[in-house]
């Protein structure tokens, strides 16, 4: 399970109709107990997938490099992920599945027409056939 | 040769939670698929089908990526550390 605050919903559906009519994308930084992440921090980070932002992400490992060695010795870890999926449903795509980790969380959010609408949360299975929907709690 | 090698937080349920392991080997390869046989279910996330590394799996030697060195043949000295790094993909279609 993953707990959010409301502003932080309402902050990732800012960034997606923003960023409309390309993909947004970012990383949840939380804490981690009894298997609950709950999240502290969005950071919004820039699309590396400048030849097809539309239907594509990309967060270089650079990024998550340097934010590993900040959060080490800290509570705090890389949680999971947002981006948004422009006029196609908040679902992982094959794509999505294909270029997934376990145990991250990835929150999707639709934006139609440049508006965002549904937000879902998922998890790859450990065994990489499927994506689950993570219950997704609001604080 | 041995060398240190972290695990990314993702893959810490595969290794028992181990945040680093010491693990034989020659080369980035070899240390790779040690590190998979002990830990099979991990295996699947790092390879694909064909036994090459998936894309999105990123590897250092010593803080330098191994696309820069000789890549999954790059000579391991003892002491030397590993790191798997991800990129994060994906996309509406």
């Amino acid at each position: 399970m993953i707990r959010l605050k409301s502003a932080d919903i309402e902050e990732i559906k800012q960034i997606a109709q923003k960023t409309y009519p390309h993909e947004c994308c970012g990383v949840m930084v939380g804490s981690i107990e009894n298997g609950v992440k709950t999240v502290t921090e969005l950071i919004p980070a820039e699309n590396q997938r400048t030849d097809s932002p539309a239907n594509r992400y990309l967060i270089t490992p650079d990024l998550l490099n340097e934010l590993e060695k900040k959060l080490k010795g800290t509570d705090r870890a890389i949680v999971g992920f947002f981006h948004s999926h422009p006029d196609v449903p908040a679902q992982p795509s094959t794509y999505d599945q294909d270029h997934a980790w376990p145990w991250y969380s990835y929150v999707i959010v639709s934006v139609n027409r440049g508006q965002a609408g549904e937000i879902h949360n998922w998890k790859l299975r450990d065994d990489r056939s499927a994506f689950d929907a993570e219950k997704m709690e609001l604080l | 040769m041995s060398a240190t090698i972290f695990i990314p937080t993702p893959l810490r349920p595969f290794t028992g939670d181990q945040e680093s392991l010491e693990l034989e080997g020659s080369t980035v390869g070899e240390v790779l698929r040690n590190l998979a046989e002990q830990y099979g279910d991990l295996k699947k996330h790092l390879f694909d089908e064909e036994g090459k590394l998936r894309n999105f799996v990123n590897i250092y030697v010593n803080d330098e990526d191994i696309r820069y060195l000789d890549r999954e043949e790059t000579a391991i000295q003892d002491k030397d550390t590993i790191s798997i790094v991800p990129s994060i993909a994906g996309g509406a279609l």
